[in-house]
C-alpha cells in the first residue's frame, strides 16, 4: 500500500503546480498541418484523446472483428466443407478446409480475450485521463461545489466508460466484420452482395437509430413525470409524521401511486416499441440469409457458406439494436462532462496579505428562491472576534461561505483590503478554518491534517488534535468520509484540522455541535485560547461567544439590530 | 430480501417462450439445412422465420411489461420508505429503480432461455447422429463448471485486492466530493496529478482482476467453437465416406452452434446484470414505515397526559431518561432547554411517533400504545420544529386533512393573512411554486396557520413556533395562541420568554433529564 502514501498531494506550490499540471496533461492529437481540425478533431480534443488512445482503440476494434470474423469464417468453413466432402472429391481437396476449421476454432477465443482485455485497457487509461481534466475543470470554479450535482457528475465520468465497451467499440467492430462479409459476398456475386449491404445497414444503422430516437422521446416525455416522482418522494420522506398527524398519509402516498403508475403505463409502451424493433432485427437477419443463399448464384458449397457467413456477421450487428436503448442516457451524461470542461477557469492574480475583511451590504440570493443573505454589513479588522447567532437556515454558513470567497455576493461586496475577493489568486493562506460540510478524506488521520499544513511534523500534529480533544492515532484509517470514526470523532477531527492550519482568519461553523456539551465547552475553549488572530464562530449557543467583540445575530438572512439580539460587551 | 411481486409468472411466462424458441430454432435448422442444400425455401423456413420473429417480439413484450410492473412496484415500496435521507430516496425513485431493468429484461429471459434450448437441441442431435449429440453433450457442461471455476479464482483475486480497488475507485469521487474543503486549505489545485496516478493504480489494479476474470468467457467462446470444429471434422469424413447424406451433415452444424449461443448470450449479459440485482437488492432492503395498529378510542377533548419513567434511545444513544411528568387536563407547560436535550423527543412520544424504550405514557389514565393512533392524531393539533409544505395550493397546505377548515381565520390567527395578500392568487397559489422562495418565517406560519385551522383538538402541542419570526408577528402569532388554548391542554416548546408567559408551568430538560420545574 506504499503508494497510498501520496493518497492527497499536500505541495505547497499550488498555483505552479496547476500551471505545471495542464502542461503536463494528457497529451493531446496534434493537429499540425495547418488547417482547421474538424469536427472529429474536436470532439477527439474536448474528451483528451490521445493519439495513443486512438491506436489502442483501433487495436481492440481490430482484435474484435479479428474474432468475430475468425466465429464468421467458421462457419462458412464448416459449411463448405461439409457440402464439399459430400460431393466426394479426393481428401487432398479438404486438407486446406480440415486445417482451417481446427485453426479458426481456437483462434476466435484467444481473440475475443485479447480484445476485451484491450478495449477495457483503453477505456480505463483514457478514463483516468479524463477523471483528471475534469478535476482540474473543477478545481478553480466555484460552481460545482459540494453535494448531489458532484456526486451525479462522478457518476457521468464513469457513465462514458460504457459509451466506449458497450457502443463504441461493438460499433466499431461490427462495421469491420460487416465489411468483410459484404466484400467477401460481393466476390460471388453483387446481387447477395447488394441484399447484405441492405440487411446490415437497416439492423446495425437504421434500427438502432429508431431505438434512439423511441427512447430518446420517451425520456422526454418521463422527465416531468419522473421529476414529479422524486418531488412526491421527497414530501413522503421529510413529511411523513405531518401526514400521519393529518390522517392524509393514504391519500398522498395514492396521489404518488397514480404517478407510478401512469409512469409504469408508458414504460410498457416504450419497451413493447423497443421489441417491436428488435424483432424487426431478427426478422431482418433471416430474410437477408436466405436473400443471400437464393441470389448468390455460385456452388452449392459455396452458397452455403455465404449463406451462414451472412447470418453469423448479424450476430454482430444485432446486439447494437439493445445497445442503442442506452444512448440518450450517455448522450446527457457526455452533455453534462462537456458543459464542466467547457467552463473557462477564472482566477485572481492579487496576493493576499493578513488584512481587513468587510461584508458591505453583502445579498446572496440564488434564482428562484429567497436571498440567502440580504444586506449584510460586518467590519472585520486584523484581531477581532465575532460570533454569529441564529436559527439554522438563516444564513450563517453563507456568511461564512462569502468570507471563505466560494461563494460571490449577487449585490454588495465583500472585499480584503477593500479589493473584492475574487482579485486573489488564493485565499487560504489568510482565512480558513472548519467548515459545516467539511470532507474527511478516505485516507489517514494524518493526511486529512496535512492538507491544513503540508509539511507539519507529527509533534506539529499531535499538539493541534490534543487542542481539539481528538484522540485517535495519526495512522488510523478515516473510511469514506470519515464512515469508520463516530460522528465526535470527525468533528474533532475536522477541528483539529482548522486549528493545525492557524490562519490569521479562523472561521469556525459549530464546530462543536454534536459534542456532549461540558466537553464541547471545554474543547472550544481550548481551540478558542490558541488562535491568535481574527476569529468568525458560528453557532446557537450565546454562552459560546463570552469576551467576543460583536455578536450578529442573523435571522431568514437578515442581520437583527443590535439591541433585538442582545449586544454583548466587547473584551476590555 | 422479500420476493419479486410476479416473479413466479413471469417464470412460467419465460419458460414457456423458452419452449417455444427451442422449436422454433429446431425448425428453423430444418429449414436451412433444406435451404443451403438446394432445395430452396420450405413452409419449414417460413414458419420458422415468422415464430422466431413473433417470440423475439413476446419475449421483448413480456419482459418490458413485467420489468414495467417491478419498478412499479419497487417505486411504490420506496415511497414508503422510513429513511430520514430523502436525496437518496428520490434518487433511488427515479435511476435506483431504472437500473434493475439490465437484470429483469436481460439477464433473467436469457437465462430460462440457456436451459432450454441446448436441451432441445442435445435431444434432436441424439435422434439425428449420435456422434454429434455425445461431442456437444460431454463438452455443454464444461462452460458452467469453467466459469465456475474461474469465476472463484477471480473473486478471491477481487477480494484480495478489493480494499486497494475500491479505495483506487473512489479516490475520485471522494476528491471531487471533498473539493471545496480542498479550495478552503488552498489544496485544490494539486490534486489533479494525484488523481491521474490515482486512476493509473486503479487502471493497473483493475487489469489484473479482469485477466483471470475474462479468462471464464475466454473458456466459454473456446468451447463453442472447438465443438463445432469437433462436430464438423468427423461429420466431414464421414461424408467423404458417403455414410452420410448433405442435408443432415448441414443440420448437425446448424444446430450445434444454437446449443452455446444461448449459454453466451447469458454470460454476456452477467457483469451488467450483476450491478441490476444490486439495485434491485438495495430497493427491496430500504426499510419501510411499519404502521402501529391499536383500537382503542377515547373521548375528544382536553386529555390529561402522564408520563411514567420514560427513556428513549436512538442506537444506543439517550435522548430522553426516565422522565416523569404529568399534565392535566386543560393545563398548560413550557418546555425549555438548550437544543438536544429531548424537548423535540418528548413530543413525538406524545405524538406516538416516538415508542418509548421503557416507561410509559398514560392518556386520561390509558396506555398510549393500546389507542388507535388514528383517533388520537385527529384530536391534536401539532406544529413541528420546520414544517413541510406539500404540492397543492396554499389553502390546501393549511387545511391539510380538514377539507372543510377556515383557513381565512386560521391563515388571520398566524399573521399569514399579510404575505397572502401579497400573493397573485391569494390562496389558491400553488406552494410548488413559491415553495422554495417562501422565508423559513413564513413556512413557520403556515405551519402554525395548520394546527390554528384544528379548532376542534384537544392537545396542543407546539414546537418552537415562534423562532423565525420578528417581534410583530410574534405577537400576533402569540395572542392567537393564547385564544386557542383556553379549555385545551398544551405542551408548548419554547425558547423566547414571551411563549413561556403562556404557560402555567416550565418544565427544563437538559440532556434527556428534567432538571427543575418552576411555576410560571
Amino acid at each position: 500500500m506504499s503508494r497510498l502514501s501520496s493518497f492527497l498531494s499536500t505541495g505547497q506550490q499550488s498555483s505552479t503546480d496547476r500551471r505545471t499540471a495542464a502542461s503536463r496533461g494528457p497529451a493531446p492529437v496534434r493537429w499540425n498541418w495547418g488547417r482547421p481540425p474538424g469536427r472529429v478533431g474536436a470532439a477527439l480534443r474536448t474528451w483528451g484523446v490521445s493519439t495513443k488512445d486512438v491506436l489502442r482503440l483501433l487495436r481492440a476494434a481490430f482484435l474484435g472483428a479479428g474474432a468475430e470474423l475468425a466465429a464468421l469464417a467458421l462457419m462458412a468453413t464448416a459449411a463448405w466443407l461439409l457440402l464439399r466432402a459430400a460431393e466426394r472429391p479426393p481428401l487432398a481437396a479438404l486438407t486446406v478446409a480440415i486445417v482451417a476449421v481446427r485453426t479458426l476454432a481456437l483462434l476466435r477465443g484467444g481473440l475475443r480475450y485479447a480484445e476485451r482485455l484491450a478495449g477495457h485497457e483503453v477505456v480505463l487509461r483514457w478514463l483516468g485521463a479524463l477523471r483528471a481534466r475534469v478535476y482540474q475543470a473543477l478545481a478553480p470554479g466555484s460552481r460545482y461545489s459540494g453535494g448531489d450535482l458532484v456526486t451525479r457528475l462522478v457518476s457521468d465520468v464513469d457513465a462514458l466508460q460504457d459509451a466506449v465497451l458497450r457502443w463504441l467499440l461493438p460499433a466499431g467492430v461490427a462495421a469491420l466484420v460487416g465489411t468483410a462479409a459484404v466484400a467477401v459476398t460481393a466476390t460471388a456475386s453483387a446481387a447477395a452482395a447488394a441484399a447484405l449491404v441492405a440487411g446490415l445497414l437497416t439492423a446495425g444503422g437504421f434500427l438502432p437509430w429508431l431505438v434512439v430516437r423511441v427512447t430518446a422521446n420517451a425520456g422526454k416525455a418521463h422527465a416531468p413525470k419522473r421529476a414529479e416522482l422524486a418531488e412526491h418522494a421527497v414530501e413522503l420522506v421529510t413529511g411523513q409524521r405531518e401526514l400521519v398527524a393529518a390522517g392524509v398519509l393514504e391519500e398522498k402516498r395514492s396521489t404518488a401511486h397514480a404517478v407510478v403508475d401512469e409512469l409504469a403505463g408508458s414504460e410498457r409502451t416504450v419497451s413493447a416499441k423497443t421489441a417491436l424493433l428488435a424483432a424487426a432485427g431478427t426478422l431482418v437477419q433471416l430474410l437477408t440469409t436466405v436473400a443471400v443463399a437464393l441470389l448468390a448464384d455460385a456452388s452449392v458449397p459455396w452458397t452455403a457458406a455465404l449463406a451462414l457467413a451472412a447470418m453469423t456477421a448479424f450476430e454482430v450487428v444485432l446486439p447494437l439494436i439493445g445497445a442503442a436503448r442506452r444512448v440518450p442516457e450517455i448522450r446527457a451524461s457526455a452533455a453534462r462532462v462537456r458543459a464542466v470542461l467547457a467552463e473557462p477557469a477564472a482566477s485572481g492574480t492579487r496576493t493576499p496579505g493578513p488584512g481587513h475583511f468587510r461584508l458591505a451590504a453583502a445579498t446572496l440570493r440564488h434564482p428562484g428562491r429567497a436571498p440567502a443573505l440580504k444586506n449584510v454589513d460586518l467590519d472585520l479588522p486584523p484581531g477581532k472576534r465575532v460570533g454569529i447567532l441564529g436559527p439554522s437556515g438563516a444564513g450563517k454558513t453563507t456568511l461564512l461561505r462569502l468570507l471563505l470567497g466560494t461563494e460571490i455576493p449577487t449585490e454588495g461586496q465583500v472585499t480584503l483590503d477593500g479589493h473584492p475577493l475574487a482579485e486573489y489568486e488564493d485565499l487560504s493562506k489568510v482565512i480558513s478554518g472548519a467548515e459545516a460540510d467539511a470532507h474527511v478524506f478516505h485516507t489517514t488521520v494524518r493526511e486529512n491534517l496535512l492538507i491544513a499544513k503540508p509539511g507539519a511534523t507529527d509533534a506539529e500534529m499531535r499538539e493541534a488534535c490534543e487542542t481539539a480533544g481528538f484522540d485517535l492515532a495519526l495512522d488510523r484509517e478515516t473510511g469514506p468520509d470519515g464512515d469508520a470514526l463516530s460522528g465526535g470523532q470527525r468533528q474533532r477531527l475536522i477541528l483539529a484540522r482548522a486549528v493545525l492550519a492557524a490562519p490569521p482568519v479562523l472561521v469556525l461553523d459549530e464546530p462543536v455541535e454534536g459534542l456532549d456539551p461540558a466537553h464541547g465547552d471545554a474543547v472550544l475553549k481550548r481551540v478558542l485560547d490558541t488562535a491568535k488572530g481574527t476569529v468568525v464562530l458560528v453557532t446557537h449557543r450565546p454562552e459560546h461567544l463570552d469576551g467576543f467583540d460583536e455578536v450578529l445575530t442573523l435571522e431568514d438572512g437578515r442581520a437583527l439590530p443590535a439591541s433585538a439580539a442582545g449586544r454583548r460587551p466587547g473584551r476590555p | 430480501m422479500p420476493a419479486l411481486p410476479g416473479l413466479r409468472r413471469y417464470l412460467a411466462v419465460l419458460s414457456v417462450l423458452a419452449v417455444l424458441t427451442a422449436g422454433a430454432i429446431l425448425i428453423q435448422a430444418e429449414g436451412l439445412a433444406t435451404l443451403l442444400t438446394g432445395g430452396g425455401v420450405s413452409w419449414f423456413l417460413a414458419a420458422a422465420i415468422a415464430s422466431r420473429v413473433a417470440l423475439s417480439l413476446a419475449h421483448g413484450v413480456l419482459g418490458g411489461r413485467f420489468a414495467a410492473s417491478v419498478r412499479g412496484g419497487l417505486r411504490r415500496r420506496l415511497l414508503e420508505s422510513s429513511s430520514d435521507r430523502a436525496g437518496v430516496v428520490a434518487t433511488q425513485v427515479t435511476r435506483g429503480v431504472d437500473a434493475t431493468d439490465s437484470y429483469l429484461t436481460g439477464y433473467l429471459p436469457s437465462l430460462v432461455v440457456s436451459v432450454a434450448v441446448p436441451v432441445a437441441v442435445i435431444v434432436r442431435l441424439f435422434t439425428t447422429d449420435l456422434t454429434s449429440a455425445l461431442v456437444v453433450t460431454a463438452t455443454l457442461p464444461l462452460i458452467p463448471v469453467f466459469a465456475i471455476l474461474v469465476g472463484k479464482a477471480a473473486s478471491a483475486q477481487a477480494e484480495r485486492q478489493w480494499g486497494l480497488l475500491t479505495k483506487l475507485g473512489g479516490h475520485f469521487l471522494d476528491v471531487v466530493r471533498g473539493l471545496g474543503t480542498l479550495k478552503v486549505f488552498g489544496r485544490a489545485s494539486g490534486q489533479a496529478e494525484v488523481v491521474r496516478s490515482m486512476a493509473r493504480a486503479h487502471a493497473d489494479a483493475t487489469m489484473k482482476t479482469l485477466r483471470v476474470a475474462f479468462l471464464s468467457s475466454l473458456v466459454l467462446e473456446l468451447v463453442a467453437t472447438l465443438s463445432v470444429a469437433l462436430v464438423a471434422v468427423p461429420i466431414g469424413f464421414r461424408l467423404l465416406g458417403g455414410g452420410l447424406d448433405a442435408r443432415t451433415a448441414l443440420l448437425i452444424l446448424v444446430l450445434a452452434p444454437e446449443a452455446y449461443l444461448p449459454l453466451r448470450a447469458a454470460g454476456a449479459k452477467f457483469h451488467a446484470a450483476a450491478e441490476g440485482l444490486t439495485a434491485l437488492r438495495e430497493a427491496l432492503a430500504v426499510p419501510v414505515v411499519s404502521v402501529r395498529t391499536a383500537a382503542r378510542t377515547r373521548r375528544r377533548g382536553a386529555p390529561s397526559l402522564v408520563l411514567e419513567r420514560v427513556s428513549v434511545s436512538y442506537d444506543g444513544v439517550c435522548a430522553l431518561s426516565e422522565v416523569d411528568l404529568s399534565v392535566p387536563a386543560g393545563s398548560h407547560v413550557a418546555l425549555v432547554g438548550p437544543s438536544g436535550s429531548g424537548k423535540s423527543t418528548l413530543l413525538a412520544v406524545l405524538l406516538g411517533f416516538v415508542p418509548p424504550t421503557s416507561g410509559r405514557v398514560l392518556v386520561d389514565g390509558v396506555d398510549l400504545r393500546s389507542l388507535s393512533p388514528d383517533g388520537w392524531l385527529a384530536d391534536i393539533a401539532w406544529v413541528p420544529q420546520r414544517p413541510t409544505l406539500f404540492r397543492g395550493s396554499l389553502a390546501s397546505n393549511i387545511a391539510l386533512g380538514l377539507p372543510g377548515a377556515d383557513i381565512v381565520t386560521a391563515a388571520r390567527a398566524a399573521a399569514l393573512d399579510s404575505v397572502v395578500a401579497g400573493l397573485p392568487a391569494g390562496y389558491s397559489t400553488p406552494v410548488g411554486e413559491l415553495g422554495e422562495g417562501l422565508s423559513a418565517g413564513q413556512r413557520q406560519r403556515i405551519g402554525l396557520a395548520r394546527a390554528l385551522a384544528r379548532t376542534s383538538a384537544g392537545l396542543i402541542l407546539l414546537d418552537e413556533p415562534t423562532a423565525r419570526l420578528d417581534a410583530r408577528t410574534e405577537a400576533a402569532v402569540l395572542s392567537a395562541t393564547r385564544r386557542l388554548l383556553p379549555d385545551r391542554t398544551a405542551v408548548l416548546v419554547a425558547h423566547r420568554p414571551a411563549m413561556v408567559s403562556l404557560a402555567d408551568r416550565v418544565v427544563e430538560l437538559r440532556e434527556g433529564r428534567i432538571r427543575t420545574e418552576v411555576a410560571a
